[in-house]
């Protein structure tokens, strides 16, 4: 693809003048990382804060008196009962219980709910609110309104009370509307690095000035989707299209903790979203396949894509994500294996250019997570 | 230093007393990579001219070193092991990969001087 034809979010000129290397991600032109490098990018990132530009990311509107109940058809979250100014993690079913996208789920209150999902479903997903809930609420999609920050690291929330003191008080998930340098944005305390950190909503228009300013406080470094990766990685974090996709269930992606109670199979609003009978025949019976974390034994990355092996040579898996986290100073990786073999300090080995490497499996979250709960 | 040569797949090779040549991947190369974090180093054995013989692994992706002419690998750069970032900090020095015999020294006339590499350079950076 040439990049002529990739779309530009509203901080690319920042981003060529803070001399980023750029690549094309989900149909846009994004900085994979700044003069800095992805090594120190993460290490700055978990010592004091990273700017990261998640613009292309997919910020979508639902209103109604009926939203809620609506997007619950379309989710095995509680999403009814998710109190104003909570933030939720929830993703797209569909009918074989495959995952369609992951997403998070704000209530903004008076009855608004409001979407991130991922760049490269977006459209697709709005395709599929349209559909299946267009007639009950109204689906506004904010790409070219919008941009998104995140503000990452321990000294996130110092940068960000000096622009709005209220912030402060937020703790993990909470989500509220906050004044940015006289810009009305949106701003949660979450993200997708495993550290305290926030999320911040901005009219397109205001996004640079906004970024200007983040980066001007001492704590703050412009951070690349090269340290994004190995962030989330280490805090053992699903990508959409590695860790899970339309073949994978929530089960496989070991992500039951994110299907409320109330809408499992036990619960008072049990089903009622795309594949549940499915997901709770999974979760009764069991699977045959699921995605645990792996460390190799060794200095050598093992890689998405690596098939995994037994002892006696049998596949049994594959890696889905992998690489280098610079904070375990490690190699760390996440696969899919049969069942049987993926007990914690299971002993199994990936096949890298020809070679065995041993792997073990191993908990997640390799770098332990830092959120803000109060 | 000694004149250095290069290959177009951004390696380098410096002559050395013995008759043996160090080879190394170029400032260029590193820079291209991204931070090392691993090295691969070649088996003390001969290889072919264009073989594998290494690979270097980067915060991004794998990439392999090739072997510039035939020959047999007399020496690693053990440092690597535990620092493979001296592949970043010191490219054309303590970040050197292997040294080699090649089977036919005079063959090391065909590769890329100085000028010829930056030529190389500035072509994929106009590219």
């Amino acid at each position: 693809m040439s990049t002529e034809t990739l779309l530009k979010t509203p901080l690319h000129a920042l981003h060529l003048e803070l001399g980023a290397r750029m690549v094309p991600f989900a149909g846009y032109d994004m900085p994979v990382q700044y003069p800095l490098g992805v090594m120190k990018e993460h290490l700055h990132s978990r010592e004091q804060a990273g700017l990261f530009d998640v613009s292309h990311m997919g910020q979508i509107r639902l209103s109604g008196a009926n939203a809620a109940k609506a997007l619950e058809t379309l989710v095995p979250v509680d999403i009814i009962d998710l109190p104003v100014g909570m933030q939720r993690y929830a993703m797209f079913t569909n009918e074989q219980g495959g995952i369609l996208d992951d997403l998070m789920v704000a209530n903004l209150g008076n009855d608004e709910l409001f979407l991130v999902v991922n760049a490269a479903c977006k459209e697709q997903d709005l395709a599929h609110l349209r559909k299946h809930i267009g007639e009950q609420c109204q689906i506004q999609p904010l790409f070219e309104e919008r941009a998104l920050l995140a503000l990452q690291g321990p000294a996130a929330v110092k940068v960000l009370e000096r622009l709005a003191p209220e912030v402060a008080t937020m703790t993990f998930m909470q989500f509220q509307a906050a004044q940015l340098l006289g810009a009305d944005c949106y701003v949660s305390r979450s993200g997708y690095t495993g550290e305290d950190g926030f999320e911040i909503s901005v009219p397109a228009d205001k996004a640079e000035a906004l970024a200007r300013r983040l980066l001007a406080e001492p704590e703050v470094a412009a951070i690349g989707l090269g340290a994004r990766d190995s962030l989330r990685l280490e805090a053992g974090l699903c990508l959409y299209g590695h860790d899970m996709n339309t073949q994978t269930t929530p089960i496989e992606a070991s992500l039951l903790w994110a299907i409320s109670k109330v809408r499992r199979a036990d619960g008072e609003r049990a089903g009622g979203f795309p594949g549940a009978e499915a997901i709770f025949a999974q979760q009764q019976n069991g699977v045959t396949r699921k995605r645990v974390g792996l460390l190799p034994q060794e200095r050598t990355p093992v890689r998405e894509g690596a098939e995994i092996v037994d002892e006696a040579g049998t596949v049994i898996g594959s890696i889905c994500s992998g690489g280098f986290g610079p904070t375990l100073n490690a190699p760390v990786a996440m696969g899919y294996l049969d069942t049987g073999h993926s007990a914690l300090d299971t002993a199994v080995w990936a096949i890298v250019r020809g070679k065995r490497v041993a792997m073990k499996v191993s908990k997640m979250p390799f770098v332990a997570q830092r959120y803000y709960r109060g | 230093m000694s004149e250095l040569r290069f290959t177009e797949d951004h390696e380098w090779l410096r002559s050395e007393a013995d008759g043996s040549f160090t080879v190394g991947i170029t400032a260029f190369a590193q820079n291209a990579l991204g931070d090392v974090v691993y090295v691969q180093l070649p088996e003390l054995q001969t290889y072919a001219q264009g073989a594998e013989a290494s690979t270097v692994e980067s915060v991004k992706a794998a990439s392999g070193v090739y072997m510039p002419l035939t020959g047999e690998v007399v020496a690693v750069n053990e440092q690597l092991e535990g620092n493979p970032e001296l592949v970043n900090e010191d490219p054309l020095g303590e970040g050197w990969f292997f040294r080699f015999i090649p089977a036919d020294a005079g063959a090391v006339a065909q590769l890329l001087d100085q000028d010829a590499y930056d030529r190389l350079i500035k072509a994929n950076a106009d590219a």
